[in-house]
């Protein structure tokens, strides 16, 4: 039982990441119709925000160390970063501390921007041409966006720990009355879990309650009646596709301290994705989610250690075979709407 | 010619000439000259033009000519490719019989993949065909480790006895072709000037040729306008009383034994195999050079696997002494400048450019690199427009 409870608590941050990103892609196919490979590499802009964030926080400059000399003779000099100037020693330092969940700011409009960008300067001139073509222009765009990322900040892996507050591990078993230290989850993961909750109930709620959200749901229904009743829709669906590019930032800004951002992070992340929204249903937001945390939480499951030794290399195959299975057995996959890109 | 059209019969010659004497074309440049390192006329390098032009020719059956995109064609290079490696290891170390291996190898398993695939099209059908080529990579990375040697690939070792060909004990045995080696190369030095022929390309180049032969045959078959039916309207054929299901399948199995062979003929010039062959960034190289050289036409699958390759080995070694050297007659100061500014296209960078040019490519030629050239022609004659070849054949998947 323990076991079990521990493979769901380790899907659900990876299927929160799947979840997130899926959202934004379905965002981007149910209101503007085109097939987003670039999608990958906003998730992986979304977490080199933290990385530029961290740097732009931890920059410093020279200062004396008083009373202490190198064995030369000459002063000692140490980095201080600025921040520490500015808001002294302890502020400073937790504001370099909590450099990740303050890139939130950061990257927020910096991913809206590059979306809003993106949308007017590419895509629009897509939205008449065929899905081959939308799928190979955005994937060109993505190699293009990681050349840039990879010539910037090098193909190494860059480190950008959480806050200090949340190094450490949930002792969640003790919760529910197991044997402690069974059930170890580490806090940031909770938080990601959390943070992603809020973001997909954010967005939903966007759609649901707000008189905007109505109307690009509308338009999502039946694009062209919106635009007979005198909406612009074109604007909105914009907006919205900057906010698909938001929300694929966040995923990756909250990401960054639990694997360390790279330049092709993008990539690894993006087909999974793109077979999660398949799954859930090309054009279902909410099927985009469950399907996230779904295959998150089966590929969890599919790597604990009697599942590999029955099945050997079943957790590495497990997500493209139910992608098969359901794609053959229920074309529109688990939540789509009908007649939604069903053959 | 040969069963083809004149025009078609011409551009097969220019293509044969282009294969035979590609040892004199790619190296225009004498040896230590300042320019030699733009040389692409060696061995290793010609090969790979021509098997990836295999590769890519095979994608382009299916891709230009159906418009189904497929994103797991390296699963079936990477298939053939370990058929090929079995057969040197275990049957005989000559490479026609490993060929043939990893052709019908690669044709059953895309037999299989096509069947399952080919039951949804537009993205799904992308994405069908990479959950099964990324399985296959994981599968070949992880479990299947004792056919496919895991992590470390497999190559040709010095404990390989295969069954026809005599091996002295404790060496390692070569890839030959009748006999002769397939390493065996010709080195002809004329004035300033260095060329090699070598035999593996010879016979990757004849295979390429075949295979180019071959796609010509099929685009002016009955066969390849009922692809093009596929490709144009699935409706309107089915209400003719057809099902495109049986043609799509058979252009998917064609260039499934293409990607096959080009697989094939890799091991036989290089003999060695790793499961990277098979991840989905190497079915998006390919896609990558159809489009780039010009989907559903002849040539520009073959153009499009030079011009990635060319740029792959040639560019990509580019560094800052030598772009300082290129800079050096002007001032100082816009040297500097200028290789900073050119610094980032090239060397390491060079997937930049390429990326670069894909999104040219897509965004203002949908007929890639040959209609760029059509266009220019154009230009040039100042005749009357007639209807361009590279437009009717669009790039429209099918839905």
């Amino acid at each position: 039982m323990d076991q079990i409870i521990v493979q769901i608590l380790n899907g659900l941050d990876k299927g929160s990441a799947y979840a997130l990103i899926a959202l934004g892609l379905t965002l981007i196919f149910g209101t503007l119709g085109v097939v987003n490979f670039a999608h990958g590499a906003l998730f992986m802009l979304g977490s080199f925000c933290a990385v530029i964030m961290s740097r732009i926080l931890s920059a410093s400059h020279k200062v004396a160390v008083p009373g202490e000399t190198d064995f030369l003779g000459n002063q000692l000099m140490r980095d201080q970063p600025y921040v520490y100037d500015w808001f002294g020693e302890a502020a400073g330092a937790t504001i370099v501390d909590w450099a990740v969940p303050i890139s939130i700011l950061f990257a927020i409009p910096v991913m809206i921007g590059v979306g809003f960008i993106m949308e007017r300067g590419l895509i629009k001139h897509f939205y008449k041409r065929p899905h081959a073509d939308q799928i190979l222009v955005t994937f060109a765009l993505a190699i293009v966006l990681q050349e840039i990322i990879k010539y910037f900040f090098g193909a190494n892996p860059i480190q950008t720990p959480a806050p200090e507050a949340f190094a450490g591990s949930l002792d969640f078993g003790t919760w529910l009355g197991f044997d402690p230290l069974t059930i170890m989850y580490p806090y940031w993961r909770l938080v990601y879990f959390l943070f992603a909750g809020v973001i997909i109930a954010g967005v939903f709620g966007f759609l649901q309650f707000t008189t905007f959200g109505m109307v690009v749901r509308a338009g999502m229904a039946d694009r062209e009646t919106v635009g007979m009743l005198g909406i612009d829709i074109d604007k909105r669906f914009t907006l919205m596709f900057g906010l698909a590019a938001a929300v694929a930032g966040l995923a990756g800004v909250m990401y960054a301290p639990i694997v360390a951002p790279n330049y092709h992070m993008g990539m690894d992340f993006l087909v999974l994705s793109f077979v999660v929204v398949v799954v859930g249903g090309m054009g279902s937001l909410p099927g985009a989610v469950a399907a996230g945390f779904l295959l998150g939480i089966l590929e969890s499951f599919a790597s604990m250690p009697w599942m590999v030794d029955k099945l050997p290399g079943i957790n590495q195959i497990i997500i493209y075979l139910v992608a098969i299975i359901i794609l053959l057995t229920r074309p529109r996959g688990l939540m789509g709407r009908k007649g939604v890109m069903e053959d | 010619m040969l069963g083809l059209k004149k025009t078609d019969a011409t551009l097969f010659l220019v293509v044969l000439g282009l294969a035979m004497l590609a040892p004199f074309i790619l190296n225009p440049f004498p040896v230590g000259s300042g320019m030699a390192q733009f040389n692409a006329g060696y061995p290793d390098l010609m090969q790979r033009f021509v098997i990836f032009g295999i590769f890519a020719i095979g994608f382009n059956i299916l891709f230009g000519l159906t418009g189904y995109l497929s994103f797991g064609h390296a699963a079936f290079l990477g298939v053939g490719s370990y058929a090929a490696i079995w057969s040197l290891k275990l049957f005989t170390l000559d490479v026609v019989p490993a060929i043939i291996f990893s052709i019908i190898l690669a044709g059953a398993f895309s037999l299989l993949v096509g069947f399952i695939s080919l039951r949804r099209s537009g993205i799904y059908f992308s994405i069908l065909t990479l959950a099964f080529a990324q399985m296959s990579y994981a599968l070949a990375y992880s479990v299947l480790t004792p056919l496919t040697g895991g992590e470390t690939g497999l190559q040709i070792k010095n404990t390989d006895t295969p069954l026809l060909s005599n091996v002295p004990e404790g060496e390692i045995g070569r890839a030959n072709f009748l006999g002769m080696e397939m390493g065996a190369s010709h080195e002809w030095a004329l004035g300033g000037w260095a060329f090699t022929f070598n035999l593996g390309y010879y016979i990757a180049a004849v295979a390429m040729l075949i295979a180019f032969y071959l796609s010509i045959r099929i685009f002016r078959s009955p066969f390849g306008m009922m692809l093009r039916a596929v490709k144009s309207n699935q409706q309107r054929m089915n209400y003719t009383g057809l099902s495109p299901k049986p043609y799509t399948l058979a252009a998917f199995v064609i260039s499934g034994m293409y990607a096959g062979l080009a697989g094939g003929l890799m091991v036989a010039m290089d003999t060695q195999v790793g499961p990277e062959r098979m991840f989905w960034t190497a079915s998006g190289e390919v896609v990558i050079m159809t489009i780039l050289g010009g989907a559903g036409t002849l040539l520009g699958p073959v153009l499009g696997a030079g011009f990635i390759k060319y740029f792959e080995n040639i560019v990509s070694k580019i560094n800052k002494d030598i772009l300082h050297e290129w800079f050096a007659f002007l001032p100082d100061g816009f040297e500097d400048i200028m290789v900073s500014l050119v610094y980032p296209f090239v060397g390491k960078g060079w997937h930049l450019t390429l990326g670069i040019m894909f999104m040219l490519v897509v965004i203002f030629l949908p007929g890639g690199l040959v209609q760029g050239g059509q266009k220019l022609l154009g230009l040039f004659r100042r005749k009357p427009k007639q209807p361009e070849a590279g437009k009717a054949d669009g790039t429209k998947p099918a839905e």
